[in-house]
């Protein structure tokens, strides 16, 4: 259950930082994306798979969040 | 000698790798690569922040050198207890040239080196009321401290002394802050996990100081400079240029910097990063705690400069944006002199570079400026996330290596035959004594600034005098020498 920092890329885009690992990628698609919620399976760029409960409200980004591993 | 093709770079690697056991081949071959442009992700070539293997000869440093030599000990108004035996502060004593404006001994500390200086029976016992004995010493003694930080070497560690109850103590009597940081040395693989702790204490002891305090006047155009060591004069001459173009530098991290502007950053509005590995850690966290952005900028030579500056002002208004224009314009003539001075002498030389924290990715453009190419270049305590923004900047099927070993890089130096090499000190005997031009890249080998405009001067200056020294031209004694035996006779007579 790794804690990730997700912020906004410059170009838009979502960053997945976990600093235990000091890995920084890219999200790929989000489960869960709409006005009222966010979350579910987080697919990231280089094809790892992450899950967290969807929050509703979104969170604003940047932020911390607990995921889990999916799969 | 002209560019290795991938496949005899590879050839190296393996020729290289071959003196190892078996184990430690397989555990080396990790560490080096040959840099694709079409991989995007440097995991898929590189292994980096591993432990080093036992028995070859590394370069790396430790947390405690992470933390007390390049985050917390160029704070200049604090004063930085080495807490432990006494030769871990002496020996690193003001040799990172880290320059600051004050009077040593009265209102700044930056070159002198205090320590608990540990002997038997503080092992024994527990050192704890030694330290708040040193600590009320020192107010007495330098009433003008601003702060203390207490440097963890390996022994507090490992007896298990109790430094954040002293420190909650000490604050308390002579009411200034006291910080405990557990940077002991044997904690992570290199200094990298002391730049992180150091981070964290700031986190966690200093930067919310202030958070109730509004009697900072903020302006629109306030910026810190962050992971800038201020090395032989670094920090001033980037700081120079970010006044010139308008902004308001209201803290230097930590080069020159004091504890007060440090308590203050969270009131800028945008945090400029030039030393990633060191700080981004605190950079990411007062982005979510404060909602400050932070961009990572580079001052090495005039193309990165006015990239970074124009990548600067986008997050400020028109007027910022003219004021940037306006910098690299009046900087111009300068930068166009010192290019068309040094780029004919320097015109297609090789580099190969091995340093840490930013250069070995930083400094490729100033090269670059001169006409130079880099040729390999390695981190010693980079993680993977500096290896990802390496790649890019690497030219095509040049070396990378991680953490490199002694060994390793004196063959890939024979067999790339590189016209200047860039590393630190423990390397630049041993490249000498070989005949080939070497300059200290961690503290700019006694000179500097190399940041900014001026810098990038001095940088072209220094690299033509290295290159360009009849010295090299001297290295084997003149009775070895065959070719040039009658001219030598012709002189001797």
């Amino acid at each position: 259950m790794p804690n990730v920092m997700i912020r906004v890329k410059d170009d838009g885009g979502l960053l997945f930082y976990i600093a235990k690992k000091d890995q920084e990628d890219e999200i790929a698609t989000v489960e869960k994306d709409s006005d009222s919620e966010w979350g579910g399976v987080v697919e990231l760029t280089d094809g790892s798979k992450y899950y967290i409960d969807p929050i509703s409200p979104p969170p604003s980004f940047p932020t911390t969040l607990r995921f889990k591993r999916a799969e | 000698m002209s560019a290795m093709t991938r496949e005899e770079t590879e050839a190296l690697i393996q020729e290289v790798l071959e003196v190892y056991p078996e184990k430690a081949q397989k555990d080396r071959a990790k560490h080096l690569t040959v840099n694709d442009h079409e991989v995007e992700q440097s995991k898929k070539c590189i292994t980096s922040n591993r432990k080093s293997l036992p028995g070859v000869m590394t370069i790396r440093g430790c947390a405690y050198a992470g933390s007390k030599g390049v985050v917390w000990g160029p704070i200049k108004d604090m004063i930085h207890i080495s807490h432990g035996p006494v030769g871990c502060g002496q020996y690193s004593r003001a040799g990172r040239r880290n320059y600051y404006v004050g009077t040593t001994g009265i209102n700044t500390f930056g070159t002198m080196n205090f320590t608990s200086d540990f002997q038997e029976k503080d092992i024994v016992f527990g050192g704890d009321k030694k330290l708040a004995k040193i600590m009320t010493e020192i107010e007495s003694l330098f009433p003008l401290n601003k702060g203390i930080t207490i440097q963890s070497e390996c022994p507090i560690g490992l007896i298990g002394d109790d430094i954040e109850a002293v420190a909650k103590k000490t604050t308390k009597d002579i009411e200034k802050p006291v910080v405990p940081v557990r940077c002991e040395g044997f904690r992570g693989v290199s200094q990298s996990l002391g730049h992180h702790i150091a981070n964290d204490a700031v986190r966690d002891w200093v930067l919310g100081n202030r958070d109730n305090d509004n009697s900072f006047e903020s302006t629109p155009y306030d910026v810190t400079i962050i992971g800038d060591y201020n090395i032989g004069g670094d920090a001033w001459a980037s700081r120079t240029l970010l006044e010139e173009m308008g902004l308001r530098v209201v803290a230097q991290w930590s080069g020159d910097g004091t504890l007060a502007e440090m308590e203050n950053t969270p009131k800028a509005k945008l945090n400029l990063l030039h030393c990633y590995r060191s700080m981004n850690y605190i950079s990411r966290h007062m982005e979510e705690k404060y909602g400050i952005p932070w961009m990572e900028y580079n001052f090495f030579g005039p193309t990165k400069i006015a990239e970074s500056l124009r990548k600067i002002a986008g997050f400020f208004d028109d007027k910022i944006k003219e004021g940037a224009e306006r910098v690299i314009e009046k900087y111009k003539a300068e930068y166009d002199a010192v290019i068309a001075k040094y780029r004919p002498r320097l015109e297609g030389k090789r580099v190969m570079l091995y340093v840490g924290g930013l250069r070995p990715r930083h400094v490729i453009g100033a090269y670059e400026d001169l006409g130079m190419e880099v040729v390999g270049t390695g981190y010693e305590f980079a993680h993977n996330d500096d290896y990802d923004r390496t790649l890019k900047e690497m030219g095509n099927a040049t070396l990378i290596y991680d953490d490199v070993t002694g060994y390793e890089f004196e063959e890939f130096v024979k067999k790339v035959k590189p016209d200047l090499i860039g590393s630190g000190i423990k390397e630049k005997y041993i490249f000498q004594k070989m005949g080939i031009p070497f300059r200290q890249m961690h503290s700019w080998d006694y000179s500097g600034p190399y940041h900014g405009y001026d810098g990038f001067a001095i940088f072209a200056r220094d690299m033509d005098m290295t290159l360009n020294n009849p010295c090299w031209n001297k290295i084997k004694a003149p009775w070895l020498k065959v070719d040039e035996a009658p001219e030598a006779a012709a002189a001797g007579a």
